[in-house]
C-alpha cells in the first residue's frame, strides 16, 4: 500500500540575515555571521491513509514548523511534501484545500469580526464548492457535525467558550472536504474535561469522513491514546518512529525513554522522579553530532562527533541512535 | 505519612467576590481547608474554578473589583484577611511566598538576579549586610539545583531558559525560609522533562526544609505525584478533598470521577474517552442548587434546588454531594 | 453526544456597542467631550439653519454694523451675541460657518489620508521584504519633517486654494496612518486566523481586505480622531498665515487671522472668539481620542 503523504528530506531554516551595518563591518574585517536556526532538519516519513500519526516533542523540536509545512502554510527550505492524489476521497476538490490545519489557540484562530456562519462558509463559497444560496443550510450541517447548536450561526467568536471555538475551527476545516488534517496542539489550551470531548470528536470525524491525521502534541498521554504511530522529535530531527504498542512498551531512543518516564501519571503511590539532567539546548547553537548527547546517560565519543542516521531497527520501528549499531 | 500536626494555615468559608459592571462573580464561594506544617496540598480545578483566586486571597493580592467579603484566613494564629496591606507586606515574601506560572511575573527583566534576591532578603531583614545576603542568595540558588551559582547571580533573567527562570523564582521564594509556599501552576508552562526536574526538586526541598506547599494546578497527575492531600474545586467551591491516595483510588464526587475518567491514560485505546458533557456554567449565571447538576449523571431534583453541603466520609474525606451512599457517610 | 449540553453559549456580559459605551463612559471627561463635539458637529453640518444670519450674504451685511462689541444690537434690531467683525458680519454666524469649513476640510483630508495610509501600511506589513522596507523608509522620512514645514513647502509649490490645502493636509497626514496600520497589521498577520485563511487558499487580496483590515480598525480610529484634530489645527495655522483657504471660504483659522489686526484697537472679539471655538473643537476631539486610545490599549484593560 502506498502512503497517502510522503515527506522527503524536509528542512526549514530560519535565517536572520545580516543588515547593512553588519555587512559593512564585515568588509572591514569584522566577522559577523548570519544566525541560522535549523528548525526542521532533514525529516523523512510516510503516512498511510486513515492513520493517526502522533508527533511528540518538547519546545524547539520543530513539530509546529513541521506541521505548518505539511499543511502548506510554510514553504520548506529543502525537501518535499507529496500527496498521493489517487487516494483522495474527493477528486474534485482543489489540491490546495486537501490538507487543513486545526490550530492551538481557540482565541486567535477565529476572526473576531466574522460571524460563525461566515467563518465556516467563506472558503467553500470562495472556491465555488457551494453556491451562496446554500450558505445557511451548509453551515447548519457543518455545525451539527461538530456537535454545536445550529442556533448559534449568527454569533461571534467571543460569544463561545474555548471548547466551542475549537469545534468551530474544526467545522471550518471540514467545510472544504479535506483529506488530511494537521492538528497542532489543538487541545492544549482547553480544560481537561473539554479535551476529552474534542479528542472523541476527532476520532469520530476521522471514521465518518475517512480522514488521515497528523496529530502534534506535547501531551504524551493523549498521543498514547489516539495515535496509530508516533514520531518523536528533538531539536529539529526525528529521533524515533514506532507503532504505538512498540512506543509504549519498547521505546528505543534514550530521549523517548526519558520522556515516557518523566511524564506525571495518575497513579496511586508517590512518584520517585528520575528526571533527566540538563536543559533543552537552544536551537541557535545545537550540540554537535547527536543533539541529545549532552543529556544522555549512554553517550559515547561517537555520539558527540557523528550525527546518527534514522535506521529501521525492527519492522516499522526506526531510531536514530548509535547504540543500536553495537547490537 | 505525616503526623497530624497543628495546621499553620486554616481557611474557613472564604468568600472572594468580584463586583463587576455585569454582575457579582463569586470566584471563591465558601472554601475551607487546612494545611499543616511541612504538608503538601494540591488545589486542583479547571479554568474558572477559583483555585488561583484562592491563592491570591491568601496572599492578599486580590485587586479591585475583587474583594474578600467573608471568611477567615488563619495563618499561625493571625487572620490574614483582617490585616492591612502594610502588615501583609511583612508576611508576603517572608513567611508566605508565592510562585507564579510565568517566572517573568517574579523576575524583573532589567535587574540582575543578585540584585533581586538581595533586595528580597533585605526587605524583610534590615539588619543583614549585603555580603551576607549575597551568600544566602548563592546558597539558595545551589539548593534549587543551579550550578555555578556565583556566576549565575550576576546574570540577567533573559540569559536563563524557562526552566531555569522558574528555578530562580523558587529560590527567591525560599530565600527567607517561609513557612508556606503557594505555587500557582508552576510547571504548566514547562516542557515535560523540565517539569519532572522541577517537581522532584520542589518535593525534595519541601521535605528537607519542612516548608508547607500549596500546589495549584489543573493537572491531577502532577498532584498525584507530589501531594499528600488534594482539594478539588469547581465553580468556586471545593467539591472533594482528602488524602491523594484515597481520592485517586476511589473518587467520590461525580466531577472528580469525570475528571479522572477523562484522562487518556485511564481509558482503553480505541474506545472513546469518558467525557464530562457540557461546559462549566458562566460564573455570572450559576444555576440554583449544585453548580455541577447540568453535567452530572446522578443529578436529581434535590440537586436542582439546594446547594449541597459538605458530607464527611471516612479517612478525613469531605465530599460536597447529596448522592454519597448512606453507608459511607459519617 | 453533548450537542444539547453545548447549547448554552457564553453570552459574555455586554458585547458590541453596549460594551463600547460601558467602557467609554468610564471617563466622565470623555463623555462630556463627546457631547460637546457632537454639538459642534451638529452646528457645523446645519450651519445655514442654525446661524442667526448668513454672514456671507452680501445683501444682509451692512458695513454700518461693523465692529460692534458682543451683546450689542444694531439699528434693525438684530442681536449680535458675539459682536461683529470689520465688515459688519455677525461673529456667531461667522464662527458657525467657519466650523463647517474647518471640520469639513479636516474630516475630508483625514478620510483620504486614512485610506491612502492604511493601504500602504497594510500591504507593507503583509508582503514584507523589500517593498515594506522601502515604503516604511519613505514614511519615516516623511514623519521626520515637522508637519507645518511640509505643508508650507507643498503649498508654496502648488499655490493656495481649497483643493490644494486639502491635498497638502493629506500628504502631511498619510504617514501616521501608514505607520499605525502597519504596526497593527504585523500583529494580526501572525495570528492563527490569518494562517487559517492561508490554509484555506483564500488569496492575498481577500485576506488583507476581509481579515486583516477590519481587525486593524481600532488603532486607526484612534489615530483618526487625533489626526483630525491635528489637521484642523494645521489648517487653521496655514489660514492664519494667509496660505491656506481663500477668503471666500473662511475657516476658523482665517477668521482668527483676519481679526488679528483689530486686536490692537481693543476689538478683541473678532479674533478671540473664533480662537476659543477652535480650541474647544480640538480639545474635545483630543479627549475623545484619548479615551478611545486607552480603551483599546490592552495593557490598561482589567
Amino acid at each position: 500500500m502506498k502512503p497517502i503523504l510522503k515527506v522527503q528530506n524536509l528542512s526549514k531554516d530560519f535565517i536572520k540575515s545580516l543588515d547593512l551595518v553588519a555587512k559593512g563591518l564585515n568588509r572591514i574585517g569584522q566577522n559577523y555571521k548570519e544566525e541560522v536556526v535549523h528548525a526542521v532538519d532533514d525529516v523523512n516519513f510516510s503516512i498511510f491513509k486513515g492513520e493517526i500519526v502522533g508527533v511528540v516533542g518538547e519546545s524547539g523540536c520543530g513539530k509546529s514548523t513541521l506541521g505548518r509545512m505539511v499543511a502548506g502554510i510554510l514553504s520548506p527550505s529543502t525537501g518535499s511534501v507529496e500527496f498521493d492524489s489517487s487516494q483522495a476521497n474527493n477528486k474534485e476538490i482543489p489540491s490546495a484545500l486537501r490538507t487543513q490545519m486545526i490550530f492551538q489557540d481557540p482565541f486567535s484562530s477565529l476572526n473576531p469580526r466574522k460571524r460563525v456562519v461566515d467563518i465556516i462558509t467563506e472558503a467553500p463559497i470562495y472556491h465555488k464548492l457551494i453556491p451562496p444560496s446554500e450558505k445557511r443550510a451548509f453551515a447548519t450541517e457543518m455545525l451539527q457535525r461538530v456537535g454545536l447548536d445550529p442556533d448559534t450561526l449568527e454569533r461571534y467568536p467571543h460569544q463561545f467558550s474555548g471548547g466551542q471555538r475549537q469545534r468551530v475551527g474544526i467545522a471550518r476545516a471540514l467545510a472544504v472536504s479535506p483529506e488530511f488534517l494537521v492538528c497542532d496542539e489543538s487541545i492544549a489550551a482547553l480544560d481537561v474535561s473539554i479535551q476529552a470531548q474534542i479528542i472523541n470528536l476527532f476520532v469520530d470525524l476521522k471514521d465518518k469522513f475517512d480522514l488521515t491525521y497528523l496529530f502534534i502534541s506535547h501531551d504524551i498521554g493523549v498521543i498514547e491514546h489516539i495515535s496509530d504511530r508516533v514520531i518523536v522529535m528533538y531539536l529539529g530531527r526525528i529521533v524515533e518512529t514506532a507503532p504505538i504498542e512498540t512506543f509504549v512498551k519498547q521505546p528505543n531512543h534514550p530521549y523517548t525513554q526519558a520522556l515516557l518516564t518523566g511524564v506525571p501519571r495518575l497513579e496511586v503511590g508517590k512518584r520517585q522522579y528520575e528526571p533527566i539532567s540538563g536543559e533543552i539546548p537552544s536551537p541557535l547553537s545545537p550540540p554537535t553530532g547527536c543533539h541529545f548527547h549532552p543529556r544522555c546517560k549512554f553517550a559515547t565519543a561517537r555520539c558527540k562527533a557523528e550525527k546518527p542516521a534514522l535506521r529501521e531497527i525492527a519492522p516499522a520501528h526506526f531510531s536514530a541512535c548509535h547504540l543500536n549499531d553495537e547490537a | 505519612m505525616r503526623q497530624a500536626l497543628e495546621p499553620i494555615l486554616k481557611i474557613n468559608n472564604l468568600q472572594t467576590h468580584f463586583f463587576t459592571k455585569a454582575g457579582i462573580l463569586k470566584a471563591v464561594d465558601g472554601v475551607s481547608f487546612e494545611i499543616a506544617a511541612g504538608e503538601i496540598v494540591g488545589l486542583v480545578g479547571e479554568s474558572g474554578s477559583g483555585k488561583s483566586i484562592t491563592g491570591f486571597s491568601v496572599m492578599g493580592l486580590v485587586d479591585a473589583p475583587g474583594k474578600i467579603i467573608d471568611g477567615s484566613i488563619n495563618f499561625k494564629g493571625k487572620d490574614l484577611s483582617a490585616l492591612s496591606n502594610d502588615q501583609m507586606q511583612n508576611i508576603r515574601g517572608n513567611r508566605i511566598a508565592m510562585i507564579f506560572q510565568d517566572p517573568m511575573m517574579t523576575l524583573n527583566p532589567v535587574l540582575r538576579i543578585e540584585t533581586q534576591m538581595i533586595e528580597a532578603i533585605q526587605a524583610h531583614d534590615g539588619s543583614i549586610s549585603r555580603e551576607d545576603a549575597r551568600i544566602r542568595s548563592r546558597d539558595t540558588l545551589g539548593l534549587v539545583g543551579i550550578s555555578s551559582p556565583d556566576e549565575r547571580l550576576r546574570a540577567y533573567p533573559h540569559q536563563f531558559s524557562g526552566g531555569m527562570r522558574q528555578r530562580v523564582s523558587i529560590a527567591i521564594a525560599m530565600l527567607n525560609r517561609p513557612d508556606l509556599i503557594i505555587a500557582d501552576e508552576p510547571t504548566t508552562a514547562l516542557d515535560v522533562t523540565i517539569q519532572g526536574q522541577v517537581i522532584s526538586e520542589m518535593q525534595k526541598l519541601c521535605r528537607e526544609t519542612q516548608t508547607a506547599l500549596l500546589w495549584i494546578t489543573h493537572d491531577l497527575a502532577v498532584v498525584a505525584g507530589i501531594a499528600d492531600r488534594v482539594c478539588v474545586m469547581y465553580a468556586g467551591r471545593i467539591v472533594e478533598q482528602g488524602l491523594v491516595a484515597n481520592i485517586i483510588a476511589n473518587p467520590m464526587h461525580p466531577y472528580t470521577q469525570g475528571l479522572m475518567g477523562s484522562v487518556p491514560s485511564q481509558n482503553q485505546r480505541g474506545k472513546p474517552l469518558q467525557q464530562i458533557d457540557g461546559m462549566v456554567p458562566s460564573m455570572l449565571n450559576l444555576p440554583v442548587g449544585c453548580a455541577f447538576q447540568n453535567r452530572c449523571n446522578y443529578a436529581n431534583e434535590k440537586c436542582s434546588n439546594i446547594q449541597p453541603d459538605i458530607t464527611q466520609v471516612a479517612d478525613g474525606r469531605q465530599v460536597r454531594c447529596f448522592n454519597i451512599p448512606v453507608g459511607q457517610r459519617l | 453526544m453533548g450537542a444539547s449540553a453545548n447549547k448554552q453559549s457564553y453570552d459574555l456580559p455586554a458585547a458590541g456597542l453596549r460594551k463600547f459605551w460601558l467602557d467609554f463612559s468610564e471617563s466622565p471627561t470623555a463623555v462630556i467631550a463627546l457631547f460637546v463635539f457632537l454639538i459642534i458637529l451638529f452646528i457645523a453640518i446645519f450651519a445655514p439653519w442654525v446661524s442667526p444670519s448668513n454672514p456671507y450674504d452680501l445683501t444682509s451685511v451692512d458695513i454700518m454694523n461693523s465692529r460692534l462689541p458682543p451683546g450689542s444690537e444694531d439699528f434693525s434690531g438684530n442681536y449680535y451675541l458675539l459682536g461683529t467683525d470689520g465688515a459688519g458680519r455677525d461673529m456667531l454666524s461667522a464662527i458657525f460657518y467657519g466650523l463647517r469649513v474647518s471640520l469639513g476640510v479636516g474630516a475630508l483630508s483625514g478620510l483620504v489620508a486614512l485610506i491612502l495610509g492604511a493601504s500602504v501600511g497594510l500591504s507593507a506589513a503583509y508582503f514584507g521584504g523589500r517593498f515594506e522596507t522601502i515604503m516604511m523608509r519613505i514614511v519615516d522620512i516623511q514623519l521626520s519633517f515637522p508637519s507645518i514645514l511640509m505643508a508650507l513647502i507643498i503649498l508654496a509649490a502648488f499655490g493656495k486654494g481649497v483643493e490644494k490645502t486639502i491635498i497638502a493636509l493629506i500628504l502631511v497626514q498619510w504617514a501616521y496612518y501608514a505607520r499605525a496600520a502597519r504596526a497593527s497589521a504585523l500583529v494580526e498577520k501572525n495570528k492563527e486566523y490569518v494562517e487559517a485563511a492561508k490554509c484555506l487558499a483564500l488569496g492575498d487580496k481577500r485576506i488583507i481586505l476581509s481579515h486583516i483590515a477590519p481587525n486593524c480598525m481600532a488603532p486607526l480610529i484612534v489615530v483618526g480622531t487625533l489626526q483630525t484634530a491635528h489637521a484642523i489645527s494645521l489648517e487653521a495655522t496655514l489660514s492664519f498665515l494667509g496660505l491656506g483657504l481663500p477668503i471666500t471660504e473662511p475657516s476658523l483659522g482665517l477668521l482668527i487671522g483676519n481679526g488679528f489686526e483689530y486686536m490692537y484697537s481693543g476689538d478683541f472679539w473678532i479674533s478671540i472668539f473664533p480662537g476659543v471655538a477652535l480650541l474647544i473643537t480640538i480639545v474635545s476631539i483630543n479627549l475623545v481620542g484619548d479615551q478611545l486610545r486607552d480603551m483599546f490599549n490592552p495593557r490598561l484593560q482589567k
